[in-house]
């Protein structure tokens, strides 16, 4: 799990050119959307849609669901624990 | 064959020149970069400007010249101040946006990248100078095959002539699909 | 005084400005489910011209066949309307907007000089033998109505007498998987201001008008563009502004806070963001009782060609005194009050608003009237 965590922030600062950021700035429960934390914004939202799409398999259909799941490092890579394949 | 007639009624403050690695702020050098190839040239021109925006880092190469460009004629125009809709931007090039839209479709054969889409317009930079600097104002991109700075100085004149705008920054931004890059702008006044 | 002359429009409803404005009034839509999988992996709803019309129109014209798709439906549009244009008079302005032009070409191995917007405009200006070189105007959804914003300027300022203005997309993969990727695309015909929208449907189309300035004393039933004005957002480059901010200032730009609007021509695309971001910039602007007509459940959204062939329209609707109900919709559902007409209303109408938002946070606004 914490090596999923690590990845995943290393992809997001990859996909999202996050060039600010280094792994270790991110904590695990940072907010992704909000300034204190990554202060990412809805593009990126649709682009983390692609990114677990591409490097997870996993389809997210329903766009309504992204907010519960996209709160921070942490419910990322839970969903992507429950769901990939 | 030229289009109009200037009646010089703008007054040119700046002018800026992005070439081959090298800035040129009105005719004398502002920047000479280690390498001319447009991505680390840029790289290199917003580390010299000390700029801190995180949303640089997710621009298209259009958006990050024009942005560049824009920082470096509005710094220590005192005149400009931001949240107005004063400043008009009127902007042209030949290649539009084909050099992210080249990029995007090759995204499609695979997942189609939103974040590239966006970018698949050339005004998509108007945007991202008017949110960086609060500018509400007029605005306009034009498709030109080659730089006609006499079409985009009359429509900038109609401007001062009929809309609140006091400023313009005003020319040519083009990054072509072989990444060669020409910025040619200016501050113009009323 | 710069008014609306000759004018065409071509889209799935027809291919005349009347046959698409009598389609409406009926309330036909050019909206339907495609699937087509040079266009989207799924089947979607679309307004797209079809084919064997194109290829119909173009028995007529073989001096036409050889141009692209968008070229030879620009061509074939500008035919209809060019006939007493003097276009070698270098007082005769040519404007051409479009988002995307050939962009489909890109597809290809060598895509060729197409894909320039500046080539694509001057092979359709060469056709006609436009004296001037033509002015492409590029700035996303709202290109059409700058178009029509820059034409008038032009006039004003004394550079033209007259603007021939064209504006066209066409649907291509490139397009519709980039609504996709921004999901951005309803599943159903789009459903304006409606509590439950859930997105735009695309269109393709071509409109075409000329603009002139018209001297002497007799103006009845002429249209007036009497102003416009572009304002940007300073948001987000996608999002449209949470309080219609570039909107409301074009709105306030384009009517000098002191006209008496009778209706709004909106851009109503259907997205939960962009109508709400409307109904803001609306109500500020003290316009919430003004009737709201919205025409892309008719058009789907047509991109470069919707300022134009939605200026067409609606001034068609003034001069017959009719508010063209915003298709699509059920039950109003926006954050401010707003009177979105949903059922043809006829009433006198003087003077339109006619409104466009887009990518990069644009904003356009048109003050159009009506002279009796």
């Amino acid at each position: 799990m914490s090596e999923l965590k690590e990845e995943l922030k290393a992809k997001l600062i990859e996909q999202l050119n996050l060039e600010d950021f280094e792994v270790s700035d991110i904590d695990d429960n940072d907010p992704l959307f909000d300034d204190e934390g990554l202060a990412l914004d809805s593009i990126d939202a649709l682009e983390i849609i692609v990114l677990l799409e591409k490097e997870y398999g996993i389809k997210l259909d329903d766009p309504k669901k992204g907010k519960d799941i996209m709160q921070s490092v942490q419910t990322l890579a839970d969903f992507i624990e429950k769901n990939r394949k | 064959m030229p289009l109009f007639t200037l009646k010089n009624m703008s007054k040119i403050i700046k002018e800026l020149v992005i070439e081959q690695g090298t800035v040129l702020l009105n005719g004398e050098t502002f920047f000479k970069g280690e390498s001319t190839e447009i991505g680390p040239f840029l790289k290199s021109l917003y580390k010299h400007l000390e700029l801190k925006y995180g949303k640089y880092f997710k621009m298209d190469l259009l958006s990050k010249l024009g942005f560049l460009g824009a920082e470096i004629l509005i710094d220590g125009a005192n005149e400009i101040v931001p949240e107005t809709d004063e400043v008009a931007l009127v902007f042209a090039n030949a290649s539009s946006s084909l050099n992210t839209d080249a990029n995007y479709q090759e995204s499609i054969a695979d997942i189609p990248s939103p974040a590239v889409f966006v970018y698949t317009l050339p005004n998509i930079v108007i945007g991202e100078i008017s949110i960086r600097h609060k500018f509400y104002g007029e605005h306009m991109f034009f498709i030109q095959t080659e730089y006609n700075k006499e079409e985009l100085l009359k429509y900038t004149e109609s401007l001062f002539a009929e809309t609140n705008t006091k400023y313009a920054i005003v020319g040519w931004l083009e990054v072509d699909m072989n990444n060669e890059y020409n910025a040619q702008l200016m501050l113009c006044s009323k | 005084m710069i008014v609306f002359g000759a004018n065409n429009i071509i889209s799935p409803l027809g291919w005349t400005s009347e046959e698409n404005f009598k389609n409406i009034l009926e309330g036909k839509t050019g909206l339907t489910i495609q699937d087509d999988k040079e266009l989207s992996d799924v089947a979607f709803p679309v307004a797209k011209i079809k084919e064997i019309d194109i290829q119909q129109h173009l028995e007529e014209y073989p001096d036409v066949v050889g141009y692209s798709k968008l070229e030879q439906l620009c061509i074939l549009s500008l035919k209809q309307i060019i006939a007493n244009v003097d276009v070698k008079n270098p007082k005769t302005g040519f404007v051409f907007s479009t988002t995307k032009g050939n962009v489909d070409l890109l597809k290809e191995e060598e895509p060729g000089n197409d894909v320039y917007l500046g080539n694509t405009a001057q092979s359709i200006a060469n056709y006609f033998g436009f004296q001037n070189t033509p002015h492409v105007i590029s700035n996303a959804c709202i290109s059409g109505l700058a178009a029509i914003v820059f034409a008038k300027r032009m006039i004003s300022s004394g550079i033209y007498d007259q603007v021939v203005l064209l504006g066209a997309d066409i649907l291509s993969k490139f397009i519709v998987s980039g609504f996709q990727s921004f999901q951005s695309l309803s599943a159903e015909p789009c459903k304006p201001y409606d509590a439950n929208r859930d997105g735009l449907s695309l269109g393709e189309a071509v409109g075409s008008i000329i603009l002139y300035k018209k001297e002497g004393e007799d103006n009845s039933g002429e249209i007036e563009v009497v102003n416009g004005a572009i304002s940007n957002d300073a948001n987000h480059i996608s999002g449209p502004s949470r309080t219609g901010e570039g909107l409301y200032r074009a709105i306030q730009q384009a009517t000098r806070n002191n006209a008496r609007i009778d209706v709004i021509s909106s851009h109503g695309t259907a997205t939960p963001y962009n109508d709400d971001m409307e109904s803001h910039a609306i109500s500020r602007s003290g316009l919430s009782d003004v009737p709201v007509s919205g025409l892309k459940g008719y058009f789907g959204h047509t991109l470069g060609a919707a300022g134009i062939i939605e200026s067409i329209i609606s001034t068609m609707a003034l001069k017959e005194n009719v508010v063209i109900a915003t298709k699509g919709i059920q039950q109003q559902g926006v954050v401010q009050p707003i009177t979105v007409a949903n059922e043809n209303i006829a009433t006198s109408t003087r003077e339109l608003l006619k409104l466009m938002s887009g990518f990069g946070g644009c904003n356009a606004a048109v003050y159009f009237k009506k002279h009796e």
